[in-house]
Formats: structure tokens, sequence, C-alpha cells
């Protein structure tokens, strides 16, 4: 699994990647791995506003259906349309394929580094 | 097998519809421009047709069915003759009361019989199945705290991580928020978590026990009645009632709404299209809210219908899909109060022996007993040969019989959930089990051949990922 060190991460399994005012928000490689193939991608429109530990879209995999968390609240200022038609695009390079663009962040989970989510991932694909 | 659209052929035709006997009318607009291309098929290709498409089809008739969270067991076919009396069959809904006393005693000795089972007080037999039963359960929790002016302060639904999905779906179609509780290391609800969420907020808790990964959770009593410490409500998921029949009762586990599967515990098929029936029972002080039309026993001895003085009003017309409460009620009365828990205690046999003879080889994701189901882990087989929850599936299908549910539940990974049911025969069990250890050992040995699987199905190994990222959903003539 591959755990790129400039991003952070939630415990609910979404990267998150800051540039100046902008985050940047996905899936993480062990998410994407763990739902198996997916088929649908649910996202919100550009001008809603996400609020930090809240849904703000939903992934179909051949498996389930799940929530996506936003790890920071603020609005959206771009959505990757390009997911629509290539959900499979997240399973191929989860670090690429980017959710949404957020902006006006005004407040934002705990996130873990690289290192500290690789321990949180490796646990859980050990137990149950 | 060949699409009915790639059957027959121009200019033939069969009239197996009667004359039309009222007048032809034209319509003003909308009309077709060009006459529509259907299949043109004599009668003889079109019974073959369906015969062929019947052929097809694997149900409880043609062998085991173990699909876990489901009780596909065996439904005597005698309750389908009782429904099929023109008594009961030939019923308007807006007859006149004196004209359908039988019906109405029926109604309301099956509410009597399903309120003893459950503990329950009062029984509404409007939902027309599950889903739709905790939904107007949660209404019921509604229209309660709303009396007690506790509307807009309880919003919020606890549902366990463990739940089966139309619990939160449901909690969200009555308008609640809902809060995630994580399941403990042994597959049950964790307390402390439990007490953490529950508050000022809380509206209610949605439950299934035996829980979705097929364990009886002992700390029910205790559970339950933090709920009702907070001020919320205990809703019971029917769902996996029947490994507890007659053994305990939801009533006495500190519930206070329950849905039932009649579909599923009390015989009738599940599957297949429905119809089916989701009643849902209630404690005494949530029963002037449940959804009309009753049948109740007036003073002097005849029938008839009332309607809830508070209901939240109809779910569904009239009582709901009669026909299936009348295989209930033949079903509980066949049984009868030695066979109910007696079925319920074959359920949990079957399904703890087909776990021991299961367990020599593959991974329990919870050891020890179990209820009426039991849950596999196959995620280390996978990581060692590569074959999966779904080869071993699709393995299954190569042996003649139905594959258990996948992936589900979610708090599992590479899950196979089998609930074998109270109508199987040893013989079935040991075939079957015989059949799983056999795939056990072609993963280690042969896994290619397990993903090729399976092979004499009618369709050898689908691509689902195409089919539900690109699905074909209308045929496409070459001409």
């Amino acid at each position: 699994m591959n755990y790129p060190e400039e991003l952070f991460y939630s415990a609910s399994h979404e990267w998150v990647k800051t540039e100046g005012d902008c985050v940047w928000i996905g899936i993480t490689d062990f998410a994407q791995d763990a739902l198996g193939d997916l088929v649908y991608v649910n996202l919100p429109e550009v001008g809603d506003e996400v609020t930090a530990g809240e849904v703000f879209a939903d992934v179909e995999s051949v498996k389930a259906v799940s929530d996506i968390y936003s790890p920071v609240t603020g609005t959206v200022a771009e959505i990757n349309e390009d997911l629509l038609d290539a959900p499979e695009t997240i399973n191929q390079s989860p670090y690429e394929a980017w959710f949404v663009k957020i902006e006006g962040v005004t407040d934002q989970e705990e996130l873990l580094s690289a290192g500290q989510y690789r321990a949180m991932a490796e646990e859980q694909a050990g137990g149950v | 097998m060949k699409l009915i659209f790639e059957r027959g052929a121009a200019g033939r035709g069969c009239s197996i519809l009667p004359a039309c006997d009222v007048p032809e009318v034209g319509l003003r607009a909308g009309k077709r421009e060009r006459e529509l291309r259907l299949p043109s098929l004599s009668e003889t290709e079109i019974n073959r047709h369906y015969s062929e498409l019947e052929q097809q089809v694997y149900g409880v008739n043609s062998g085991f069915y173990p699909l876990g969270s489901c009780t596909m067991k065996y439904n005597p076919k005698i309750n389908e003759a009782a429904a099929s009396l023109p008594g009961f069959a030939g019923l308007h809904p807006l007859q006149p009361e004196h004209t359908a006393q039988g019906a109405l005693e029926l109604l309301a000795g099956a509410e009597k019989a399903l309120c003893e089972i459950t503990g329950m007080d009062r029984m509404s037999f409007q939902p027309a199945a599950g889903a739709h039963g905790e939904f107007t359960g949660l209404l019921l929790i509604k229209a309660y705290h709303k009396k007690r002016g506790e509307g807009e302060k309880r919003t919020k639904i606890l549902v366990p991580d463990s739940a089966h999905g139309t619990n939160p779906a449901s909690a969200a179609m009555a308008g609640f928020t809902v809060v995630n509780i994580p399941s403990g290391p042994d597959g049950c609800v964790d307390l402390s978590k439990l007490r953490e969420a529950a508050g000022e907020d809380t509206a209610g808790l949605m439950l299934t026990n035996p829980n979705t990964v097929g364990l009886f959770d002992r700390n029910i009593l205790e559970i339950t009645g933090i709920v009702h410490e907070a001020g919320g409500l205990c809703y019971y998921d029917g769902a996996n009632l029947n490994a507890v029949m007659g053994i305990v009762r939801p009533g006495d586990m500190g519930f206070d709404v329950v849905h039932l599967n009649l579909h599923k515990t009390f015989s009738t098929p599940h599957g297949g299209g429905g119809p089916g029936s989701g009643p849902v029972g209630c404690k005494g002080f949530l029963a002037p809210f449940l959804p009309g039309e009753m049948a109740a026993e007036r003073e002097d001895g005849s029938y008839g219908f009332e309607i809830p003085p508070e209901t939240v009003g109809a779910v569904r017309s009239f009582c709901g899909n009669f026909l299936v409460v009348v295989k209930a009620y033949a079903y509980i009365l066949s049984l009868g109060a030695d066979g109910i828990p007696e079925a319920a205690e074959n359920a949990v046999l079957n399904a703890n022996y087909m776990k021991k003879k299961l367990e020599k080889a593959y991974r329990m994701a919870y050891p020890g007993t179990c209820m009426h189901e039991f849950v596999m882990d196959l995620s280390e087989l996978k990581e060692r040969t590569g074959v999966s929850a779904l080869d071993i599936a699709k393995g299954l299908l190569d042996g003649g019989v139905h594959p258990p549910t996948m992936y589900f539940p979610l708090i599992v990974h590479e899950a196979l959930m089998f609930e074998p049911t109270e109508t199987e025969s040893r013989e079935t069990l040991d075939g079957a089990a015989e059949l799983l250890l056999e795939l056990f050992r072609k993963a280690q040995e042969k896994p290619e051949e397990l993903h090729e699987a399976p092979q004499g199905a009618p369709v050898k190994r689908l691509d689902e990922v195409q089919a539900a990222r690109k699905p074909v959903l209308r045929y496409s003539y070459d001409s």
C-alpha cells in the first residue's frame, strides 16, 4: 500500500492535500483496495458547504455503497467530473483521483501523518 | 439461452388475448408514429422460452440455499393452499364487515399469536415488508416524542455498524439523523460507545438480536436500559427472529417496537418479488399511534375494523398483504406452542453443526457457538492463495449449492455468511460442508480453477464490474 508522505489522512480513509488556501480530498489506497472495483461516484455540487466529520460524497463498489466524509469545513470550489464517467481511476491512481477542491476552510479534523495512517491501516487490515 | 428478441420470425404470432369487448377510442395526442418492434413468436416458442427461463431458476425447491440473513427456509405448500381458499383469495377490501367475519377473526388471531411471540401488545399488518415496517416503527417513535413535546429535541437514531443497511436508510427516510455505534471485538454492541452516544437528543435505538454476525447480544438488557434511561425508545428489527421465536421475546428484552418479516420467518417465500408482509408490533403505550385498519373483536363477539385514535396515518391500503398473514397464521397454528421454539432450536443447531464442520479449515469471524447463522472470514485464505470469498461462492455454484451471502456484514472482510435454517436435513448439511472443504483444498492446490468458476452454471463468470459500470439495459436489433 502506498501512502505519500506529503499528504495528510483521516481515520475514515480520506486523504487531504493542502496548497495555499485550497484543499483537495480523495480516498486512500487502503480504502480503494478494501472497497474493491468502484462503479459509481456521487459528488456534491460546486458551491455546496461541507462540514468536517460529515458526509459529502458516496461511492459504490461491487461490494457496497460507502459514505465519504469531509475532513474539513469549507465550500466546494471544484469537483472532479472525470470521476463520474470513470470511477475506475480511483482504483488505478487513488492519489490523483481527487473528489473535490475545497476553499474557505474554517475548520478541520485532527489529521494523521502518512506514518500514523499506515500504522492504523495495517492494524485494520490484520484484524476484523 | 436466447433472448426473446432473438426468437421467432417476422409474420409469426398467436392470439392469446381475447378480443376487445369495449369500444375503441382514438387518442388525440401522443400516438406512436411507427409500429412498435416487438418479437413475433408462435405460442410454442413463447412456451419454450418461459420454460427455459424457469429451468434456469434456482430456488429452495431446487436445493440448498443458505443465504445468510435471509432465512431461505422451506415454506410448507399447505399454507399456500390455505391462502388460496376462495373465501380468502376472493375477498374485496371494501365488502361489508359482516360478510368477512372469518377474515377479520383471522387477522385478530394472527395479531394475538404474533404479539405473544414478540411480547408486544398490539400489531398492525399494514406494512408490506421489512424496511416498510422499520419506517412505520420509526414513525411511531417520532409520534411518541412529538406528543411529549420532545419531537424537536430527539432527532437521533442509534444504529450499530453491523446493522442491515435498511436500518440507517429507514431512519433517514423518517427524518432522523443516524448515529453509528461501533461493535466491540466480540461482534456485539460496544457498551461504552453506546453510553457516549445516548443522550437528550436520542430518539431511539435500532437493533437486530441475534445480530448480523449470528450472535445473541448478551448485554441486551443493559443496552435497552441505557437507551431508556436517556429517554429513547428501542426498536427491534425482527429479521433474525427465526433464531429465537418461542424462546425469548423482544418485549422481554426491553424493546418497545418490533417489525417481523412474515415472508421469512412465517412461511411466505422470501425474495422473488413478493408480496411480503412486515407487521409492526408495539407496547401498549405506542398502540394509539399504529397505522389502521386494525381488526378487533367487539363486545357482541363480532369483528370489525378500528383505526387507532392518534394514528400516524395509513402506510398502505386497507390491512396490508392479507394473504401473507393467512399463511403465517396457518404456519403458527400448525406448529403450535411446541413447534415454534423447536423450529428455532433446529435453526440454531443446524448452523452450529455446519459451523463446527467448517471450522476445521475455514477461519470463523467469531469463534464459539452461534445462533442461526455464522460468518466466515476468508481474508487469510485470500492473502495466502489469492482465492477470495467471491471465488468460493462461484465454486459452490458448480457443486449445485446456492452461495451464501457475500461481503456482508461490512465489519468482516471477505465475509461469507451462512444461514442453513431448520428445514434442511443432516445429509444436505453434510454435503454442503463436504463441498466447502473440497473448495478449501482446491484453493491451495488449484486456485486458478476457482478464479474461473463456475463452469457448469448457465452462465460462466460474469464481469460484475463492467455490468455495474456500463450496464446494457436495452436490446438493440442488428438490423
